[in-house]
């Protein structure tokens, strides 16, 4: 209820009482969590007092699975059970997938790849899973409590596919998602706030695979995404792959086993590593073979080899700039973001490109976990009035529906401010029809072919009509998150019929209790203490924000008796939190929702109403 | 005055409906409507409270972006007048307009399959300028003149114009792709 704070400072709920949060960057190389104590934000170590977790997932022969340093070392031996890079087959089907140097046994499914593992067949759902649940289990373990919630960051250039998938696997993780928070707007948090900078940024993120540009505004406390672009399949993992092919060449090898080609790969990276600070490094290497790897790689010529890769990502910040409005000169600075930005050509080509020196004094690596800690310690609702801020996203791509011909028809264009909805009318063609499919899409390219598919639905029931004369409204909703629903119906005839399509790839509630109970020995307790837990802590959260919300405003916007409900229902509720019946405890919680919704429009009402008078100029600013 | 929620969006965010609008007055009430109803404040809220919300933010965005775009914000002032410039029946544009239209078009073509990117960037401008100018006309038009059925004539060739700038924009980009 920070709402509440900001309307009346002094009244907020229970201040004492703070929630625990954490920001986590879940990267394709490295994820880190993150959380605010003491008004301070930072990230939260393991035992070993070491920051990052590898994002690498080998499932051992024993059955058991083992997360980060330790995986990542094994890679070589065990290509097949390692997961590196998880996060690029996150939402994504076989053909989306660039397979070359791929040691893993893929398999095309509907929606979204999977692998083979030792442990049976895997969703990069699940994979990405046992990542978070070893940074909550982290974040428990430094925090000494049970977490209401994570920010979890993504690519802004992440699509919807992407982003259900990385919801659905904090999901599995049993964590609750305050919100998918995108990671350059996450960098530009970390370093407004200790800078208190103003004015256009640039976010240049390039880390182990993927590549980000946005340009926002900073202003009065508001983080405003202008746009973003980006490439999905390009970061530090392509330098590493340009010295693995380089290595091929020069020691003339031929075609090498799994095994052979994560070693290089391994040293192609400590290489690219080594040479951020030296001017040159070598790569010395014993094969399965028995074939010896000995080479001298120079700063000049790795800068050679990578010098296409450098260039591919001036493309989308070029797009991102004219999408914006913008030309370079307006740009008052560039942040850095990503362990690859700390690649010197990198410095050089973004610096050269905004004739201007970028930003990098804080630690690339961290940026957007401490970000992302910040947004989630807001979202609990721990800051106090006057140091809030209000973070306005935008939609990466733009979402449509397919319609004849094979063309796609824009409903939401990209960069579109969230939450945002847009309905289009669309009519039968035929005489009498009663039905009407629509396919879902999401691009920018004109044809259908060219687009991502999201979904396909059918709009049934339509009373018959000639043709032209029904009037079908196709409503697109995109929330916070970015993420979409869609429905439809017909306005014509009163007969209403309308549907809500959950986009394909997103794992229904039966997979992911599936997977829960392969992922768990004790599954069917579990699954219940877990119930009746979330149940208990939304009755909580519940009970408290409304009991806040009645000390407030009970007097002045419900009369005696709405109000006496509304404790009824609220002592109703705390006597069945006390019990284990979790359906008993969530339909109360679903009525009490019900009830209180007069009083929240209310509430709502006014708060509209004193921002429109200009009484809370003040709490825009931090 | 009562928030409604299918209010006017001038009258959502207190500024008279003029097309001439307050740019910096405009982006401070839209924000601090966010900061009342964004869904980032009531994470924490109970499920009305966010369904709400969600609503609100939605709708504020709605008239945000309706009448921060100039051609969105012409086309509303003149719709609340009964006239729906941009909709099915609509007078043909004056010869002259139509035969520049052509000639741009055509100079996109070009410099498309020449793959002269100098010329992109050089319409582009062109076209910058030429919407700025139509804005311009669109203030005189609506707020002075009074001229509404003129103004529908703007607000179509504005269109034109931005339509054209928007693929001068997408040749670009698919020349920088591959
Ligand atoms: N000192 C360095 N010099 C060059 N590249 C580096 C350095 N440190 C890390 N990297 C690279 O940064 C990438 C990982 O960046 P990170 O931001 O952790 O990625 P992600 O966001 O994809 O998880 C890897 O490709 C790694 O090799
Ligand atoms: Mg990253």
């Amino acid at each position: 209820m920070a709402l509440l704070q900001i309307s009346e400072p002094g009244t907020s709920t229970a201040p004492h009482q703070h929630r625990l949060a954490v920001g986590i960057d879940l990267g394709t190389t490295n994820s880190l969590v993150a959380s605010v104590q003491s008004g301070l934000a930072r990230v939260l170590d393991d035992e070993r007092g070491r920051a990052l977790l590898p994002s690498v997932v080998r499932y051992l022969p024993d059955g058991g699975v083992s997360v980060g340093y330790e995986a990542q070392a094994r890679q070589s031996e065990d290509p097949h059970n390692t997961i590196v890079s998880v996060k690029r087959f996150m939402g994504r089907g076989l053909k989306d997938l660039d397979k070359a140097n791929v040691p893993y046994r893929l398999l095309d499914e509907p929606g979204m790849v999977k692998l083979k593992t030792a442990h049976g067949v895997k969703s990069p759902v699940e994979v990405s899973a046992e990542i978070l649940r070893v940074l909550r289990s982290r974040a428990e373990r430094a925090l000494g409590g049970e977490l209401v919630g994570a920010v979890i960051t993504v690519p802004a250039y992440f699509d919807e596919a992407q982003r259900q998938a990385t919801k659905d696997a904090a999901r599995l993780a049993g964590i609750n998602v305050l919100r998918l928070l995108n990671e350059p707007t996450a960098a530009a948090i970390a370093y407004g706030l200790d800078h208190g900078v103003e004015g256009v940024y640039a976010v240049y993120d390039l880390g182990g695979g993927t590549f980000d540009i946005s340009i926002l505004r900073l202003s009065k406390g508001v983080f405003e995404v202008l746009s973003t672009h980006g490439d999905s399949a390009l970061g530090g993992d392509d330098f590493d792959q340009r010295i693995f092919c380089w290595v091929l060449e020069e020691a003339k090898l031929p075609p090498l086993d799994p095994r052979d080609t994560r070693l290089l790969l391994g040293k192609a990276r400590e290489a690219k590593e080594y040479l951020t600070d030296h001017p040159e490094a070598h790569i010395t290497a014993v094969l399965s073979s028995g074939d010896i790897v000995d080479l001298r790689l120079g700063l000049d010529d790795f800068n050679r080899i990578t010098q296409s890769l450098v260039n591919k990502t001036l493309a989308p910040t070029r797009k991102a700039l004219r999408d914006a409005g913008l030309e370079v000169e307006e740009v008052q600075g560039v942040v850095m973001v990503g362990g690859a930005t700390r690649m010197p050509c990198i410095r050089h080509a973004v610096g050269e490109f905004f004739a201007q020196t970028p930003l990098t004094n804080l630690d690339p690596d961290k940026v957007v976990a401490l970000g992302a800690a910040v947004q989630a310690d807001v979202l609990a609702g721990n800051k106090q009035s006057g140091d809030d801020w209000l973070l306005l996203d935008v939609i990466p791509l733009s979402l449509g529906l397919e319609v004849m011909g094979g063309l796609t028809e824009k409903i939401v264009p990209r960069n579109s401010t969230i939450p945002v909805a847009r309905a289009q009318e669309f009519t039968t063609f035929k005489d009498g029809q009663t039905a009407m499919g629509f396919h879902v899409v999401q691009g920018e390219r004109e044809l259908v072919a060219d687009c991502r598919s999201l979904a396909r639905f059918e709009l049934r029931g339509i009373p018959p009509m000639v043709a032209g004369a029904a009037r079908i409204r196709v409503t697109f909703q995109v929330d916070a998150d970015g993420l979409l629903s869609v429905s439809a119906r017909e306005q014509v005839s009163g007969v209403e019929a309308a549907v809500v399509v959950k986009p394909s790839y997103g794992l229904s509630d039966g997979e992911i209790a599936r997977m829960l109970s392969e992922a768990h020995a004790h599954a069917e307790e579990d699954m219940k203490a877990r119930a009746l837990n979330e149940q208990r802590v939304e009755a909580q959260s519940l009970l408290t924000a409304l009991a806040a919300a009645l000390a407030q405003d009970g007097e002045a916007l419900l009369a005696a008796d709405e109000r006496h409900v509304i404790e009824a229902g609220m002592a109703k509720l705390r006597a069945l939190a006390e019990g284990t019946e979790h359906l008993a405890i969530r339909a109360q919680v679903e009525a009490l929702n019900q009830l209180t919704t007069p009083f929240a429009q209310r509430r709502m009402d006014r708060n509209v109403r004193q921002a429109l008078a200009g009484q809370n100029v003040d709490s825009l600013r931090v | 005055m009562t928030p409604d929620f299918s209010a006017d969006h001038f009258t959502l965010f207190g500024l008279p409906a003029a097309f001439r609008v307050d740019g910096a007055a405009l982006d401070q009430a839209w924000r601090q409507l966010q900061a009342q109803v964004h869904p980032d404040r009531y994470a924490h809220a109970g499920e009305a409270e966010k369904r709400l919300s969600m609503q609100w933010a939605t709708r504020v965005n709605e008239a945000y972006q309706t009448l921060r775009e100039p051609l969105r914000r012409a086309d509303y002032l003149l719709q609340r007048r009964g006239i729906h410039a941009l909709g099915e029946r609509q007078t043909a544009l004056p010869a002259e307009f139509l035969m520049q239209q052509m000639e741009w078009r055509e100079g996109l073509q070009d410099a498309q399959q020449a793959r002269d990117a100098g010329s992109l960037d050089a319409l582009r401008r062109v076209l910058k300028r030429e919407a700025t100018q139509l804005t311009d006309l669109l203030a005189q038009q609506l707020d002075a003149e009074g001229a509404w059925d003129a103004a529908a004539d703007t607000v179509r060739k504005l269109r034109f114009v931005q339509k054209l700038a928007e693929d001068v924009n997408l040749a670009l980009a698919a020349l920088e792709d591959d």
